[in-house]
């Protein structure tokens, strides 16, 4: 498996895409490799489905985790000190989860001072399923306008296409094949194409990007009961 | 066509344009604020408006003027918004103005907080504003619901001539679930003539007026009571519910909107204790399925009633008055901007179950 190599991977992309889970996924994995991992929530814009909602899972794997003022519960944009940290951390891998759309961008105008002296990578999520997310010139739209107001270049491209509960592995081929032409289109790698657990055995060496496989930690309340819910027990502990 | 991964709030948006809404006034609030800044984006793309009003206050005005001129017209906002525009939806229901009204919810009272509640089924079923009236309200459950009860919105609107609402906890608003558009858009231009629009009389017609002022006792009775006929026939012809295994059930959940996915989970884990519970999902919680819901409780096999709900306790009401007191009927839920979870729901099951 083949995960980030920078001191921060910066994690952005149209709303909706999965952002989220991916992230909350990678820092899980890296944290499993043995790397010393930091998780950054610096969602702005929306105080629902957050990563920081999965800090116990996080914790639990040693992932450190950091979020925006009020643990993420209200929709301003205050950034606690602590956050600078993982700028001059050098022992530490830091991922930043960035709120959704060109907006959720804005967050790293206040860190350019700290961004121009790390080595860092700015990753885009893409997910075909997602309507403004379905075609080349959608993706321009959204990738041009979040290096526009971000100050600073996507160096890479994740495909995260997936249909909820209803993702089949066609969807996950098919979004593979697309974000491969996206990549082509825009010269920038792809990564990786994300693949819910369940799908790894029956897409294995069918992907073009590097197949990233995935649990699903963002679930919802009423799928606590669910097989896939099982090892969310903390949540009942409230 | 491809199912797609619709964010709620923009599913609504975009269902409300499919349904051939030309006109959305609206104020941003969390946790709705994707309504309007899909509006912004998508309205003028198809010819229509969107207007960012300087309060609720106003955009509910803005409503009634459009109504008023035979526009198709929505407004959304969350409670505290919705508060706000009570004054326009009781003079938007004396004038008899069709209207759609998304409240997508948060917790309360007051300014509360961002997370997501049925604080306000009270305020929806029972009138949030002055004067006898009603509303048609919807509670959907899940995205593709949401999508596929907006044109019925926007149809049962302008067959009453009232505004209809959809109200949603924060989370239906911001989840993400496939959508798949079942119903071919509306064309404004095609939708039956509104006679009582004041469209200018062009120098022919004679003047058409909408008002909610009358203050002749005798005229302003009349007109109550007119209303109150064509309250009557609704609630006679348009409730709707879904029932989930409630048939020869040990115990029925009743919840609207999200926890009755709640509770369809918590069935699920009193199935595999042996012990039978169904689900009964009122969509419209205003006209309320009173006859269907003590069909079911009223069975046999049933011992207990227990509504689940995202707030202290409200539906409950209506509960108690559907089953008539031939059932024991109790409480769970959590307010203020929590979700219970399916454990929580099955423990209160338990309870009522003296188990």
């Amino acid at each position: 498996m083949i995960l980030p190599e920078k001191q921060i991977t910066i994690i952005s992309g149209h709303y909706g895409t999965g952002k989220t889970e991916f992230a909350v996924n990678l820092a899980i994995t890296m944290a499993g490799s043995k790397k010393q991992t930091a998780l950054v929530d610096l969602d702005i814009i929306n105080p629902y489905f957050r990563s920081y909602e999965r800090r116990r899972e996080l914790e639990s794997a040693g992932v450190k985790v950091y979020v925006t003022s009020h643990q993420g519960t209200m929709d301003i944009p205050a950034l606690p000190p602590e956050i600078m940290s993982v700028f001059v951390n050098t022992e530490q891998q830091s991922l930043l989860d960035l709120g959704g759309d060109p907006v959720g961008a804005h967050v790293l105008g206040y860190y350019r001072p700290q961004l121009e002296q790390v080595d860092f990578d700015f990753w885009f999520v893409i997910n075909q399923r997602r309507p403004e997310n379905a075609t080349v010139a959608q993706i321009r739209h959204y990738l041009q306008a979040t290096e526009a107001i971000s100050g600073q270049k996507v160096t890479g491209l994740v495909n995260n296409t997936h249909l909820g509960r209803e993702t089949s592995a066609d969807v996950i081929l098919q979004g593979d094949a697309f974000a491969a032409l996206v990549a082509t289109e825009f010269n920038l790698p792809l990564i990786y194409t994300t693949v819910e657990r369940k799908f790894v055995t029956e897409l294995s060496g069918r992907l073009a990007g590097t197949l990233f496989p995935i649990d699903l930690y963002m679930i919802k309340p009423w799928e606590l009961s669910n097989e896939e819910g099982g090892h969310f027990a903390w949540l009942l502990e409230k | 066509m491809a199912k797609e991964l619709w964010k709620g709030n923009e599913a609504i948006a975009e269902a409300a344009i499919r349904a051939g809404c030309r006109c959305y006034f609206g104020y941003p609030i969390t946790p709705q604020s994707e309504i309007p800044e899909y509006m912004s984006l998508h309205m003028p793309k198809v010819g229509g408006i969107f207007l960012q009003s300087e309060s609720e206050v106003a955009a509910i005005n803005m409503v009634y003027g459009a109504s008023g001129a035979g526009a198709r017209v929505m407004t959304s906002s969350s409670s505290p918004g919705i508060s706000l525009k009570q004054e326009g939806i009781s003079y938007i229901c004396s004038a008899e103005l069709p209207a759609v009204i998304v409240n997508v919810m948060r917790g309360g009272p007051g300014l509360g907080t961002i997370q997501p509640s049925q604080g306000d089924y009270f305020q929806a079923t029972r009138g949030g504003g002055h004067g006898d009236y009603r509303v048609i309200v919807f509670a959907p459950a899940n995205i593709q619901e949401v999508v596929d009860l907006m044109q019925d919105s926007f149809e049962l609107a302008d067959k009453y001539r009232m505004p209809v609402m959809m109200i949603m906890d924060g989370m239906i608003g911001q989840m993400m679930e496939p959508v798949e558009w079942k119903k071919p858009p509306v064309n404004p231009e095609d939708l039956p003539a509104k006679p009582w629009a004041t469209t200018g009389t062009k120098g022919i017609h004679e003047p058409k007026a909408i008002h909610s002022l009358f203050i002749d006792p005798n005229e302003s009775n009349d007109h109550n009571m007119r209303l109150d006929a064509k309250y009557q026939r609704i609630m006679a012809d348009e409730q709707r519910y879904e029932t989930s295994e409630t048939e020869d059930a040990e115990l029925i959940f009743v919840a609207f909107g999200t926890p009755a996915r709640l509770a369809r989970a918590a069935a699920r884990l009193l199935e595999e204790e042996g012990i039978k519970a169904g689900v009964f999902r009122p969509i419209t919680i205003w006209p309320y399925p009173y006859d269907a819901l003590y069909q079911a409780a009223a069975q046999d096999s049933v011992k207990a009633v227990v509504t689940v709900e995202m707030n202290t306790g409200q539906m409950i009401d209506d509960v108690r008055i559907a089953v008539r007191g031939c059932k024991p009927v109790s409480f769970v839920g959590q307010a203020g901007g929590r979700v219970p979870t399916p454990q929580e729901v099955v423990a209160a099951a338990k309870s009522a179950l003296g188990r």
